[in-house]
């Protein structure tokens, strides 16, 4: 027997579905500093990744649950790396995965069984500080371009407007991650960054844990 | 019977399945293909050293005088081809994303057996073409982190791989650059003297073949030269090769046959 649902109630209940998933999740910022774009996730595990790279300049991160953000970053390195072999590395960019993602999400929270219970952010590194580009891809697939900050998981709106206050894309990467950890609130912490001027052509880099600590 | 999904961390069978018209391969055997030449490669105290010629001939003809056959795969690794330069670099390339992608994908780089077994595929994929007389061959040596040595391998058209423990060549020279590197290897050499002795050899091959270039002092054209060892691979600047060049070129203008041996 089939009941009519209103499409604003089935779309009203999908997303309050996956809402719930992601606000469970810890929070990962993804924030501007000096030297590039730092990544700190509240992670307990040091084996299960929440920030990873896609590519030469590329990075992810994701809260929710863990299978679906998993394959999704897979989905993404193939996208990247495919791209990158087939035309030229430098073909690959941001915000062509970000609008993969985005259509993926998208898809998924109209067409399919049940809505993706993540939300993602693709970062990329510029040349300079101009170039740098942070997307935010929710769960309905829609996607924003952040200036120098996104959150996302559980209690992000309030870690959002703790780091906004004062933030300050010129500080050094001690400062922001000690921001980060302050707004975070958490002894374990995940961190990567895409760091600028190094002489490598990959510049993702996870901070060790002893790196992590001395800030 | 339980299948785990399929989520495989490599990029070559993603590529099989999704674009396989971006495999490096060709369709027909009567094309005049262009050939790069002599790779040679040694172990020294700190690890390995490649350095190739920059010849491409197509039959007798030279095709390219600066043509690049030496690249590193990744941070601990060096990948030298010689053969059909067209499917050669493509594989080259092919294979360097291979490494790439396995580490993004799995968190962790391969282990050097791994790579070389990975590249052992990739040549057996190319088998039928090998076949029609698109061969290519490569040389792979790089630094093992965990047997912490430089280690070195060679393959032959069927995939096979073999390690290597002191020197290796492959190319058109091959025979004759190892025969000078069997008098120059020195093990507990340095970098420079290791590098010194490699260029010997592709002098010596360049000397008895006439695919492979020698060090092109006119033309400013020199081998390329990349080392691994602890501190990764890094690639010899020009003014270095040069520098090295020049002494052995006039060298050799004293002694056309290089350094002297002692037969007793």
């Amino acid at each position: 027997m089939n009941f009519y649902v209103s499409p604003e109630q089935l779309m009203q209940d999908r997303a309050e579905f996956a809402r719930k998933g992601i606000s469970r999740g810890r929070a990962v910022a993804v924030l501007r500093y000096a030297g590039g774009i730092v990544m700190v996730a509240d992670n307990h595990s040091t084996t299960l990744n929440k920030v990873s790279e896609i590519y030469d300049r590329i990075g992810f991160a994701a809260v929710g649950r863990y299978n679906e953000f998993e394959a999704l970053r897979i989905a993404g390195i193939r996208h990247a790396d495919l791209r990158g072999y087939a035309y030229d590395r430098r073909d690959v960019t941001g915000r062509s995965l970000a609008g993969a993602y985005s259509q993926q999400l998208g898809g998924a929270f109209s067409g399919a069984e049940k809505p993706f219970e993540v939300e993602l952010i693709v970062a990329e590194l510029g040349e300079s500080g101009e170039g740098d580009v942070i997307y935010r891809i929710s769960y309905d697939g829609v996607i924003t371009e952040e200036d120098d900050l996104a959150v996302i998981g559980g209690d992000a709106e309030r870690i959002t407007a703790q780091l906004r206050g004062g933030l300050d894309p010129q500080a050094s990467l001690g400062e922001a991650l000690a921001r980060a950890r302050e707004a975070l609130s958490s002894s374990s912490l995940e961190v990567a960054v895409l760091e600028r001027g190094t002489a490598r052509r990959r510049v993702f880099r996870r901070l060790t844990a002893d790196e992590v600590a001395r800030g | 019977m339980t299948h785990l999904p399929d989520a495989s961390p490599s990029f070559v069978e993603y590529l099989r399945r999704v674009a396989p018209d971006t495999l490096p391969r060709v369709a027909t055997d009567a094309l005049p293909a262009v050939h790069g030449t002599t790779i040679v490669a040694a172990r020294y105290r700190d690890g390995v050293v490649m350095a190739g010629d920059r010849r491409a001939t197509m039959g007798s003809a030279i095709a390219m005088r600066d043509i690049e056959k030496v690249f590193s795969a990744d941070e601990q690794s060096i990948i030298g081809v010689a053969g059909v330069a067209g499917v050669a670099i493509e594989l080259v390339r092919l294979f360097q994303v291979e490494l790439e992608h396995f580490e993004k994908v799995e968190g962790v780089g391969l282990s050097f057996d791994g790579k070389a077994n990975r590249l052992g595929a990739l040549i057996r994929g190319n088998l039928t073409q090998a076949m029609q007389g698109l061969v290519v061959l490569p040389l792979f040596i790089g630094w093992d982190d965990r047997a912490d040595r430089g280690r070195m391998f060679s393959y032959d058209a069927t995939g096979g791989r073999y390690e290597e423990q002191e020197y290796t060549t492959v190319g058109s020279g091959a025979a004759f650059a190892r025969g000078a590197l069997k008098k120059l290897y020195d093990p507990e050499a340095d970098e420079r003297a290791a590098v010194a002795a490699l260029l010997q050899s592709l002098y010596d091959a360049a000397d008895d073949d006439s695919a492979t270039s020698g060090l092109d002092l006119t033309r400013g054209i020199f081998p390329l030269v990349m080392r691994a060892s602890a501190d990764g691979v890094a690639r010899w600047s020009e003014a270095g090769v040069r520098e090295l060049a020049e002494a052995i070129v006039a060298a050799r203008a004293g002694r056309p046959d290089g350094p002297r041996g002692y037969a007793l």
